[in-house]
């Protein structure tokens, strides 16, 4: 007994640096497996006040662009109202149902980290809004993201420049499939990878979600072709993309919800539990 | 209260200010970061109390992380770095270090360089593998290491010749 003593007294160091080792690297291992949840992470209280505090400030540096691309939003929308058979009556979104399908909340981004490969963001809404994880995140120009996880006040969302993320999307032109992921290289660019050869594809063709995912509507933009090679190992076309948005500079963003999730879910479990 | 431990929690507090509120947002060419909080680390008292800097450098990076989003990646570096530094210290000192009073904060010396850029390389080499954490990234790690352990190291010198008391 007395040597045990002996062993941790003199060896306190040590044993103390190898317990805070083993917990940091538990902590860096479990935040690079994508389907936990992080237990440290910047969806807190203290953190997110913090943040939420400095885009404050931070924000009024950015309000002409913010405005200009609400303007250039607003004349969007309203070139498509205006263009309606009938301007009185306002579009219905599902006209068959007669009830809209999909939720938007808007929220604003607090934090924007690109520097990483494993991005995430941090938006000032969480739980009491209404945000749940897995819900896709989008802004006026197109996709930015999918919530990764909530907090009362405030949701952390796994960004497009993330190399874990992996989003279902397709060719608007020819409507095939492939898996957008990031290589980590430029924050300008994403990788559509698995595209069959079958597809004809072209530079500048306009890459748009694809509708197999129940997290984002179909059809919202991405990015155009850039570059188009042929992966070595499957033989698949993997494509480069230019991304409509500007990831670097994310202001207000939609978060998305379907109020069929909940449904499509229950059911494809309960498909896969007859199996 | 020394005051020794009253500048320890000061420059805990301040640096990890410093770090959140401007350093992570520089961001130069999309990747680049300079992470001068582990001034904190480099500047504790040499004859300083050991356990004493373990944890605090363990919290230190905790706190980091909860800010960066990346685990215990900050963590892991931090401590790595704060049990390896009687080592390095030993090496840009010699042998003697623990006798003579050893002063960071002072002009720069080719001994202090060495180890400021010792331990700022040990620091940013594990923290990028471990945020990397694959090995087909290799050279993005080194590429990281390099190009961040040089923008630290000059915040550094920065620093410490703003903080360092004037003697003169």
């Amino acid at each position: 007994m007395q040597q045990i003593f002996n062993f941790v007294l003199k060896n306190s160091n040590r044993l103390l640096f190898l317990l805070l080792l083993v917990i940091s690297l538990s902590l860096t291992i479990q935040s690079h497996s994508y389907h936990k949840s992080k237990i440290i992470s910047s969806a807190n209280f203290f953190t997110g006040g913090i943040y939420e505090k400095i885009n404050n400030v931070d924000e009024y540096f950015g309000l002409r662009e913010q405005n200009e691309e609400l303007a250039a939003e607003n004349a969007r929308l309203k070139s498509i109202l205006f263009n309606q058979k009938d301007t009185t009556k306002l579009p219905q979104i599902d006209s068959i149902k007669g009830v809209k399908k999909i939720d938007i909340i808007v929220s604003k981004v607090i934090r924007n980290p690109y520097s990483t490969l494993e991005n995430y963001l941090t938006i000032n809404n969480g739980a009491t809004s209404g945000i749940k994880p897995n819900m896709g995140v989008i802004n006026s120009a197109g996709i930015v993201g999918i919530v990764d996880k909530t907090s009362k006040n405030y949701a952390t969302i796994i960004s497009v420049l993330n190399v874990n993320s992996k989003i279902n999307a397709k060719i608007k032109k020819s409507n095939h499939f492939g898996s957008l992921v990031w290589n980590g290289k430029s924050t300008g660019f994403v990788q559509l990878i698995d595209v069959p050869r079958l597809a004809g594809v072209r530079k500048g063709d306009t890459i748009v979600t694809g509708g197999q995912s129940i997290i984002f509507p179909e059809n919202i933009g991405i990015g155009t072709i850039d570059k188009v090679y042929i992966d070595d190992e499957t033989n698949y076309y993997t494509l480069d993309i230019r991304l409509f948005n500007d990831m670097t500079n994310l202001g207000h963003v939609y978060i998305i919800k379907n109020k069929d999730t909940e449904e499509i879910t229950n059911l494809e479990n309960q498909s896969k539990k007859d199996e | 209260m020394n005051s020794a431990l009253l500048g320890n929690i000061a420059r805990f507090i301040l640096l990890l200010a410093a770090q959140v509120l401007i350093f992570n947002r520089i961001d130069l060419f999309g990747f680049i970061n300079p992470f001068p909080y582990v001034l904190f680390i480099i500047l504790y008292p040499v004859n300083g109390n050991k356990s004493g800097l373990l944890a605090a450098s363990f919290f230190l990076g905790l706190l980091m992380d909860m800010f960066w989003n990346s685990g215990g990646v900050h963590a892991a570096a931090c401590l790595i770095l704060a049990y390896y530094r009687p080592a390095i210290f030993k090496f840009s000192f010699g042998l003697s270090y623990e006798y003579q009073t050893v002063k960071l904060n002072d002009v720069l010396t080719p001994e202090r360089f060495s180890f400021l850029l010792i331990a700022v390389v040990l620091h940013h080499f594990v923290l990028f593998v471990l945020e990397v954490f694959k090995m087909s990234f290799l050279w993005d790690i080194l590429v990281r290491t390099v190009l961040s352990t040089v923008f630290t190291i000059i915040t550094c010198i920065i620093i410490i010749y703003i903080i360092k008391p004037n003697k003169r």
